[in-house]
């Protein structure tokens, strides 16, 4: 590139103000007061460099605004903010765009998805991505859209090829932007779709190159699935992925494979389904996976956010991976080769007595029709809620269920297209799937915590015990505070070195959803939906 | 008493079958019990038959074969037809499968040898059971339809073991107060931060347990047992008396 097309790109983009660059979202550390994508940046940290919010002053955090969504879906979705307009998705897929200071409405983007529409856990959406002047969203019946940032008006809306809504495929997912593409891939892995990730044009929606989580015929790991049981294998992905500019990888996290709990009719490894897969972004060819949980009964979805630091490790400097996965350990892997440098338990595990000198899990539970009782509950020790990593405290923070267990059968399933495709659904103990209002129960009848796990020494440093489960990620900001929320109805402040409760608010619903922070005209906010609203607060005058 | 025992085995090897078939625990179908009857009976009736055309609680069903199919009508309900969607749980709808199931497969059919008429009088009298066990009562579970709910064998251990099996409706709590006063009362619901509590003297208190001393549930049932304090036949008086204990029909 010649230095006068350089300096006339600078000058274009200074001109283009609001236009969000690849390389604005590379930097955006550089930029705190914005949140350019799903986890603020593209390691997954989940983690704001603003600092006016602090353990000492977070006691006058108070309500700025609330933006009640007009649904009464979950809504799960983590807000982009852009030079002090916030963009989130209204569940099911309509998107809104909202003054950050005020919360009123600059303009609503209605979207009907179809009725055949049928995602398994709620008509529900994650976020958006941007680049350029356009908003991108994946719906729930298959299409991805792309929106004007300032008008919200459709630039495309095209339907992603074989993601049919009947057949129980559905973006929930907030894409993933590296250079120019956009990156993203459907759920639907308990109805036995076939999962894939796949790269699409900004102009235009068109799909550049597909990666399918279930190796078709011919390809390596194929063998790993009896007979036709790959076709209905499911492996999705609807977690967000990390992208590493350095290694020029990305990592996805994949899902379950089907029938979830009937194992018997899918022999093999399943590859690659609850493993991360890290994929070039430019081709989607895979340069190595991990697989968490190899032929999986439990649904133990390896959906997380793959966390990317760079730390001491053993007394050398590594680029790893931090993952703690659905499935009750928390892994450090070599993100270069993704070799397995360690996995340790966060919860109670009886699925498995341990994993071997390469990560694999020994002495499976064999479920039987009768059923097993197993741990971690189907919910899992963790699931899609985000993380968050402080380079500053060098702390790896995970929203966790605690003594959770379930009965799982293994029972066949057949095969109909737009039904589930599960087996036996398991069931539980006291732990409430979907939140009761009343908790009666006893604390080792299950709970949540926010646990602080150090990778460099693979110990719990501190646990913030709640009296009832989370489905709340966590976001941490350079003054060493955390914040999350849980079942309660709480969004609440932590020490993030020590645990210790700073803060809290009563949001009146379910936190299931991960807070973000970001600044207008010097001041900082911090953001969570809960229950059918979004909340934004700041510090009192 | 054989008879009675007897009875009461077969009760438990049905259910056991039951569970075996579709991976239930008793505990779970007994929660089904009390969401169909605390809701699809409400249009479908105790029995499951007051819709026209569809028994629920027949083993049959037009729209569904499989537990998942049912678990999904319960949870989507059936477009253009009076059938709502519910806001259960899927675990929840499995329960309420796992009930219909059960009371198909013949699960509940109740034939003890006691005697009503002496049951009530024990239930009355001796046994002062109705002392908590009323309709008024807010300490104890009334059980005027407990004869759904709970098969003999079941009721037989409440009588003689009642923190066996200890509903979490009915824990109680001990706290102790910045005061140094002990509280105790009936757990109605905790959060991370606070508890709230029907005291001893049924008034409703809520504290912040940063504020408590000592705050503990009590994993025992408030109900004494009855072992030693009723004989057999008593005992199996009291439990058919239960079992005819079947709400407002």
């Amino acid at each position: 590139m010649t230095l006068r097309l350089l300096a006339f790109m600078l000058a274009a983009s200074a001109t283009l103000g609001g236009q969000v660059s690849f390389d604005r979202i590379l930097r955006a550390p550089s930029e705190p007061q914005n949140w350019l994508t799903y986890s603020g940046n593209l390691q997954g940290h989940r983690h704001s460099p603003l600092t006016q919010v602090t353990p000492a002053n977070v006691r006058n955090l108070e309500l700025a605004w609330a933006f009640q969504a007009l649904s009464l879906e979950k809504f799960e979705a983590t807000p982009l903010a852009l030079d002090g307009v916030l963009f989130t998705v209204q569940p099911p897929n309509d998107v809104v765009a909202l003054d950050g200071a005020s919360g009123r409405t600059f303009w609503t983007y209605t979207y009907r998805p179809s009725q055949q529409a049928r995602p398994c856990c709620g008509r529900v959406n994650r976020g958006l991505a941007i680049l350029g002047d356009s908003l991108f969203m994946g719906t729930i019946d298959g299409h991805l859209v792309a929106l004007d940032t300032r008008s919200g008006r459709e630039q495309w809306n095209v339907a992603v090829k074989g993601a049919r809504p009947e057949a129980g495929y559905a973006f929930t997912v907030a894409p993933l932007i590296v250079k120019d593409k956009i990156i993203a891939g459907p759920a639907g892995g308990d109805f036995g779709v076939r999962g894939f990730i796949a790269a699409f044009d900004p102009k235009t929606g068109k799909e550049l190159w597909r990666f399918d989580t279930i190796p078709g015929p011919g390809e390596k790991g194929h063998e790993t699935w009896a007979g036709d049981s790959w076709k209905n294998g499911g492996s999705t992905v609807w977690t967000t992925g990390s992208y590493d500019p350095e290694l020029n990888l990305m990592y996805w996290g994949t899902g379950n494979p089907g029938p979830d709990f009937s194992g018997d009719q899918r022999a093999g490894d399943n590859l690659y389904s609850n493993s991360v897969v890290a994929l070039d972004p430019e081709t989607g060819v895979m340069k190595w996976y991990f697989q968490f949980t190899p032929h999986d009964l439990f649904d133990y979805d390896s959906t997380q956010v793959p966390v990317l630091a760079d730390i001491d490790y053993q007394g050398r400097m590594r680029k790893v991976m931090l993952w703690a996965n659905r499935n009750g350990f928390w892994y450090v892997l070599d993100r270069t080769t993704g070799e397995f440098l360690s996995g340790k338990p966060f919860a109670k595990v009886t699925w498995t007595t341990g994993l071997d000198s390469k990560g694999r899990p020994q002495n499976v539970v064999k479920t039987t029709a009768e059923g097993n009782r197993v741990y971690p509950h189907l919910a899992g020790a963790t699931n899609w809620y985000s993380p968050s990593y402080s380079p500053r405290t060098g702390l790896f923070y995970v929203p966790s269920w605690q003594d959770g267990s379930a009965i799982f059968a293994n029972r066949p399933a057949e095969y109909i297209e737009g039904r589930s495709f599960l087996g036996t659904f398991p069931t539980g103990n006291e732990l409430s799937i979907n939140g009761t209002q009343s908790n009666r129960r006893l604390p080792s009848g299950g709970h949540g915590a926010v646990l602080a796990l150090d990778p460099r020494t693979g110990e719990k440093k501190w646990e913030f015990t709640m009296a009832d489960v989370t489905d709340a990620g966590i976001l941490t900001t350079a003054t060493d505070l955390l914040f999350s929320g849980g079942r309660e109805g709480f969004f609440y402040a932590l020490d993030a070195r020590s645990g210790q409760l700073l803060w809290k608010a009563p949001v009146a619903g379910i936190v299931q959803a991960a807070p973000m922070s970001y600044g207008i005209n010097g001041r900082q906010y911090v953001a969570i939906a809960a229950g059918n609203s979004l909340y934004a607060y700041t510090l009192r005058q | 008493m054989m008879r009675f025992l007897f009875t009461a085995l077969m009760t438990v090897l049905a259910t056991a079958a039951l569970s075996a078939q579709h991976g239930y625990t008793r505990a779970e179908v007994e929660n089904g019990a009390r969401l169909f009857q605390a809701s699809c009976a409400t249009c479908h009736g105790p029995k499951g038959d007051m819709v026209r055309g569809v028994a629920l609680l027949g083993g049959q069903f037009r729209r569904a074969n499989s537990d998942e199919e049912l678990v999904k009508i319960i949870l989507e309900g059936i477009p253009g037809t009076s059938m709502p969607p519910n806001s259960y749980s899927p675990l929840e709808a499995g329960m309420i499968v796992a009930y219909m199931r059960g009371i198909a497969a013949g699960d509940s059919v109740v034939v003890a040898s006691g005697d009503v008429a002496r049951g009530k009088a024990l239930f009355d009298g001796k046994g002062k059971c109705a002392t908590c066990h009323n309709p008024e009562s807010r300490m104890a579970p009334s059980l005027a339809d407990v004869g759904t709910l709970r098969r003999p064998l079941e009721l037989e251990e409440s009588i003689l073991d009642p923190s066996a099996d200890l509903h979490p409706d009915y824990r109680f709590v001990r706290a102790v107060i910045k005061s140094g006063a002990v509280v105790t009362g009936r757990l109605l619901n905790q959060s991370t931060f606070s508890v709230q509590i029907l005291d001893s003297a049924q008034n409703l208190r809520a504290f912040n347990k940063a504020d408590l001393r000592e705050f503990v549930i009590n994993q025992t049932s408030e109900m004494p047992s009855y072992r030693g304090a009723l004989d057999t036949q008593e005992v199996a008086d009291l439990v058919t008396y239960l079992t005819t204990l079947r709400g407002r029909r």
